[in-house]
């Protein structure tokens, strides 16, 4: 035993081993195939609990990712003599390319990881998928998320989510998706899905209150974090990516500002605006100024186009109200959203007054989606009470209560009741 | 004051229900306990983990593969702490980490005669 003193325990990058499981997944089931999955899954575990053992007590080497992509590379190496799986795929595997190219070594180098992931992003979005078990997927194949992790993000139970990637895995077994890229003429339709899973789990993270703060935060943080893994690709890198980029970014830069210190959503009047982000907000802008290319005007241009007015401005008195109701008719002429249709009632109560406000909800109140969302009454409620008519407006914030089982929707509710 | 040996025992198929990031939270409880420990003082040597691979050497001089995978508490690691008393070693062992994935700690004092 060494005499020395010894080191104290190098920290590990938050999330590392969850970022590690996703690379492990992408590249091995990229070498496997989605049949063998379950074989993939127990190989990145088991690679994990190798590291987890090694490191608690002596701890973390100086490169603790080439530590796991190595042990990682024994153990397929060891998988292709030991089994028949493995014999079957290396046979595939080299009847599929010429000989030398991309041998098992080249499997983790740090560009056929990326290729990998990105290759990843599109079988998990692949269209044969439900759009919820693409999010499940997702999250379990690409972010490292557990089933509990996932449950919790999502607020399912577990067992639904075992249920939904089972689901995934199958549907990608039947209907053969490999994990090619997708071909030039399928790419934008492709991509196209891929921005809106990206984009729902960033909602996910953004707009829900319910649940822990912590998980939100980190769904925030994985789709930005494949979002930008796409602007990073040539091929993907189109303007509606550049876009949704700007847009999480600008969101990203506000996310801290609008909680208050017990964890309740804010209203963007209360926020403190010095708390927002400016190098975030800079770098959205730098995305929204490369989006803006070609004849394509995508929701994601339009979202991030509303929320650079909000960032923009110094106050919320200040806002460019006008502007931002032009962007929201866009918005409702591409894509009659339920949250468009309450949010530019917003801004017509800011420009006309809260009677336009009511009048402008009351046109829409026929759309079933928005007269169960709590939100619609909250919004109803406080137009009646900055119109004076305090009895309406509290019928409304009692209506919105009854709505959510969110304790902290609720608390935001008794604070506007509290007013009237 | 004496030393004694902390071994780390614990089963092979704790960790495979840990998701990674409950992994790295794990990591990050030893982590504070061993800095905690060196900064107090009574971890003399946080030791080293031991790997799954090994050979048993038996008396007639025959090699065989080890670990002993079928054991139920495997070796995983040891280091050496600093304390008054046998008791004070085992208490010190109550914090560690290896307990709350299902593992135990041994505390053996060293017979210290080369000090």
């Amino acid at each position: 035993m060494s005499t020395a003193q010894p080191e104290p325990v190098a920290p590990l990058v938050e999330h590392f081993f969850r970022r590690e499981a996703g690379r492990l997944v992408a590249v091995l089931t990229r070498f496997f195939g989605w049949r063998n999955f379950e074989l993939v899954e127990e190989m990145v575990q088991a690679t994990l609990v190798d590291a987890l053992q090694s490191w608690r007590v002596g701890g973390v080497p100086q490169n603790p990712s080439g530590w796991i992509h190595r042990v990682a590379k024994n153990k397929v190496l060891d998988q292709l003599r030991r089994s028949e799986i493995g014999r079957r795929v290396t046979r595939q595997w080299a009847a599929a390319r010429p000989a030398h190219d991309e041998s098992i070594d080249d499997l983790f180098l740090d560009t056929t990881i990326e290729d990998s992931q990105l290759r990843m992003i599109f079988a998990c979005c692949h269209p044969r998928l439900q759009r919820e078990n693409q999010l499940a997927l997702t999250l379990k194949a690409l972010c490292g998320f557990g089933n509990s992790e996932i449950a919790r993000a999502l607020l399912l139970a577990e067992e639904t989510v075992k249920k939904r990637l089972q689901r995934a895995r199958r549907d990608l077994v039947d209907h053969h998706v490999s994990l090619d890229p997708p071909e030039a003429g399928e790419l934008v339709q492709r991509l196209d899905v891929v921005h809106q899973v990206l984009y729902l789990i960033f909602n996910e993270g953004y707009s829900s209150s319910k649940g822990e703060t912590a998980i939100r935060a980190d769904l925030c943080e994985e789709a930005a974090r494949l979002c930008y893994l796409l602007c990073s690709h040539e091929r993907c890198s189109t303007p509606p990516t550049r876009a949704l980029m700007a847009l999480m970014l600008f969101h990203a830069a506000r996310l801290d500002a609008r909680l208050d210190d017990r964890g309740c959503i804010l209203l963007m009047e209360d926020q403190d605006r010095t708390k927002w982000d400016r190098r975030l907000i800079r770098r959205a802008q730098e995305f929204l100024d490369q989006s803006a290319e070609g004849e394509v005007v995508s929701t994601f241009h339009l979202e991030a186009g509303i929320a650079l007015y909000h960032c923009s401005a110094d106050s919320y008195a200040e806002t460019d109200w006008p502007a931002i109701l032009r962007l929201y008719d866009a918005l409702l002429s591409l894509h009659r959203s339920p949250v468009y249709l309450l949010n530019r009632a917003i801004v017509v109560a800011e420009i006309e007054g809260p009677q336009a406000g009511i009048r402008a909800l009351d046109e829409v109140s026929g759309d079933p989606a928005l007269r169960h969302y709590h939100l619609f009454d909250t919004t109803l409620g406080e137009f009646y009470r900055r119109a004076g008519d305090l009895t309406r407006a509290r019928q409304h914030l009692e209506a919105a209560k009854h709505k959510t089982s969110s304790p902290h929707d609720r608390e935001l509710i008794e604070r506007r009741l509290a007013k009237c | 004051m004496a030393n004694f040996l902390f071994v780390y025992r614990g089963k092979n198929e704790a960790f495979t229900q840990f998701s990674p990031e409950e992994m790295q939270q794990h990591m990050q409880k030893w982590a504070t306990w061993i800095q905690e420990g060196m900064q107090k003082g009574w971890m003399v040597n946080p030791g080293d983990a031991l790997t799954q691979e090994g050979r048993v050497v038996n008396a007639k001089k025959v090699v065989t593969d080890g670990p002993f995978v079928e054991s139920k508490e495997i070796v995983g690691g040891f280091s050496i702490v600093e304390a008054d008393t046998i008791a004070a070693a085992a208490e010190l062992a109550k914090g560690c980490p290896a307990l709350l994935a299902g593992g135990s700690v041994e505390v053996r004092a060293l017979a210290g005669l080369k000090a």
